[in-house]
């Protein structure tokens, strides 16, 4: 495979994506309000984690630098995360969690469902596999809106403040860059403003059930493709990639 | 993962005596559990052998709770992702482990939320190895070497109890934690055969987690006044002595393999024996750990705490959803 | 208020060609819960291909004090088996 620089940031872009989400949602683990949300949870996580090691793994052989998955997770600083900001807002309380998880993976369902069919083979395949566990995520947090949303006066009211707190980082979702034309144009990338009708129905279909209102229109916060976070991503990053720092070049 | 007899030294079996069964059923009950018939959750049986059962499942189902607290510490700080997924379906584990014996508890007549209750109020116990802080990385080696090692010679056992509902948690578990273990040493190696500061981690680990291991088979038979009935009843197969001993003949050697020294001096093979004979356990410890003075143990119960009081809205949200839901289905 | 979710008994069938097995049970506040959380609890490993979930409580149980009156007249049934007949050896495909 020859070296392509697009191809490697496209796929640190789907990479980090998963493993930053992976890493927000795997903070809940013992800490989650029944015994089986603990269980759901880690299970999304783990497969958020294994999305992101094949995701890295490709774009070190994209990159052709010769780095693997975990020097791109654990040797990076912020400015060379391509994760959206949505991912790395704090997990807050459940509802905003799930507001998160809601916004997130009914994106990143429809994103895969094109990206199976990819251009480029391992792109394709990955996404194959990912999309079945995306699908469950979606359902799953679809699901909790609803129970929150239609719930009690205060589940209610969490959860038009946890959708609040996270609605500015949807824009970004669907922001076309230029800098990926050429693999879109080539059917390797996914042209993302594309998803936006489809994810715009998903959203208002679950939010009536839940008997919420869809957030107002604002200005969108947006910068994370460009390794422009918010101040959250450095200090999960401070914690995540600890060992590795405080250890230059040991085995674990 | 971990059963640990916590019964303080004096406390009385359950207060409830045998006498005050039929002798007619009790008799045939206790013929029954001596040819290693199973009593399942409608059977009679006797009171005291029902609060024995509860005591020791919840026990068990809430060490496997508050079990997560101290690995989970080192998820969002694991050194790699194909570490990170290992700890992370751990833990999980854990959480379905506990997950499944609260439900068999729940068989005899108690409910989860009224086990978690007692939890929270300090008036159960759970094993108190989880009082112990996890410092350094190697602490999630040396845990899973030592303490899923330790749980597993206790639960392994407990597959054939006679109480159906947990035997059938305990298979369950058994099976699914034979990673457990592994996981943890392949953690030891890797480190003992790493730079010298991670070997300084790896024998640290060992260090502090030894003593706290042995002590998780509980008292001391002597001190032990509950294991005869229990041993009959098989609600424990094995004493507490007897799997203390094959778990040090066990582990020993695995030290040995990673060049870790086991920190008792007094460790030395018996070969008139044929086991290994080890130093005194420090029991004021032991017992001050039970009383809740472990060194995290108020940090642990705190987590467990507002973890149920956070979600209580979560669960509240739910139910009223639920409900709604099926009085506009009615309505229809 | 203390609304405890309800708990359901989950079945899971190991693969196709099997019955669904009692594998355990789950709390949760609704079907489609239960049908999750018994998805993430007990098929983990790959255990199964389909669930079930039941409301324990709509769970009928016999009571073993009838143990004897429900089970034991199929003791003496033996000519419900077919070891019962004796068929000479030279006698094939039967």
């Amino acid at each position: 495979m020859l070296p392509d620089a697009t191809l490697a940031d496209y796929a640190l872009r789907l990479g980090d994506d998963s493993l930053v989400l992976g890493q927000r949602l795997s903070e809940w683990c013992g800490h989650a309000p029944m015994l089986e949300i603990d269980l759901a949870l880690s299970n999304i996580a783990l497969d958020l984690i294994g999305q992101a090691s094949h995701f890295l793994k490709f774009a070190g052989r994209a990159e052709g630098r010769g780095r693997d998955a975990d020097s791109f997770a654990f040797r990076r600083d912020a400015l060379d995360f391509r994760n959206c900001l949505l991912v790395e807002q704090p997990n807050g309380d459940f509802a905003q969690t799930m507001a998160r998880q809601f916004l997130f993976s009914n994106w990143q369902e429809l994103l895969f469902a094109q990206l199976q069919h990819s251009a480029n083979d391992t792109l394709a395949d990955i996404a194959r596999k990912a999309v079945k566990e995306v699908a469950y995520h979606a359902h799953f947090a679809n699901e909790w809106m609803v129970r929150l949303g239609d719930g009690t006066e205060e589940s209610r009211a969490r959860t038009i403040a946890g959708l609040e707190w996270m609605w500015r980082f949807t824009g970004e979702l669907f922001e076309r860059d230029p800098a990926l034309k050429p693999l879109v144009d080539a059917g390797v990338a996914v042209d993302v403003p594309s998803l936006r009708p489809d994810w715009e129905d998903r959203i208002s279909r679950t939010l009536a059930e839940a008997r919420l209102e869809l957030p107002k229109p604002r200005r969108w916060v947006m910068g994370g493709r460009v390794g422009h976070h918010s101040e959250h991503l450095g200090h999960l990053l401070s914690e995540m990639q600890f060992l590795q720092r405080a250890y230059p070049g040991a085995m674990w | 993962m971990y059963t640990t007899e916590l019964k303080e030294r004096n406390q009385a079996v359950q207060g409830l005596s045998l006498e005050r069964e039929d002798p007619e059923r009790l008799a045939a009950f206790e013929a029954r559990v001596a040819a290693d018939d199973f009593i399942e959750p409608k059977d009679w049986m006797p009171e005291a052998y029902r609060k024995t059962l509860i005591r020791q499942i919840s026990q068990h189902a809430h060490s496997e709770s508050v079990g997560m607290l101290p690995e989970g510490n080192w998820i969002t700080r694991a050194p790699n992702l194909r570490r990170k997924a290992i700890l992370l379906a751990k833990v999980q584990d854990e959480g379905g482990h506990g997950l499944y014996l609260y439900a068999a508890a729940e068989t005899l007549g108690i409910t989860r939320e009224e086990m978690i209750e007692a939890l929270h109020s300090g008036r159960a116990k759970y094993s108190t190895i989880f009082n112990y802080p996890t410092l350094t990385w190697a602490d999630i080696g040396a845990i899973g070497w030592l303490v899923d090692g330790a749980a597993i010679m206790n639960q392994v056992p407990l597959q054939r109890t006679s109480y159906g509902p947990y035997a059938r948690a305990m298979v369950r578990i058994c099976k699914e934690e034979s990673f457990h273990q592994r996981q943890g040493y392949e953690i030891m190696m890797t480190l003992a055969n790493g730079t010298d500061a991670q070997k300084r981690m790896a024998q640290d680990a060992l260090d502090r987690w030894w003593w706290p291991s042995l002590m998780m088979f509980g008292p001391p038979d002597e001190n032990s006044p509950n294991t005869a009935q229990s041993v009959r009843w098989r609600i424990k197969r094995e004493t507490n002595d007897e799997l203390r001993q094959k778990f040090v003949d066990v582990t020993v050697p695995q030290a040995d393999a990673l060049g870790l020294v086991v920190p008792d001096p007094k460790l030395k093979w018996n070969e008139e024996r044929g086991h290994y004979d080890f130093g005194d356990i420090d029991w004021d410890e032991f017992y001050a750990v039970v009383r809740g003075e472990g060194p995290v143990a108020k940090e642990r119960m705190t987590a467990r705490v507002k973890a149920w009081e956070d979600g209580k809205w979560v669960r509240d949200a739910a139910a009223a959803h639920a409900e709604k839901r099926g009085m506009r289905i009615a309505a229809e | 208020m203390n609304r405890n979710w309800p708990l359901w008994e989950v079945f899971v069938r190991a693969k196709n060609g099997l019955s669904h097995r009692h594998v355990g049970s789950v709390h949760a506040a609704d079907a489609r819960m239960a049908i999750e959380a018994a998805r993430d609890v007990y098929t983990r490993r790959m255990e199964g291909v389909s669930l079930w979930v039941v409301p324990s409580n709509a769970i009928t149980a016999s009571d073993p004090k009838e143990h004897a009156d429900l089970f034991e007249p199929a003791e003496d049934k033996v000519y419900r088996h077919p070891t019962f007949y004796a068929i000479p050896d030279n006698v094939k495909n039967i």
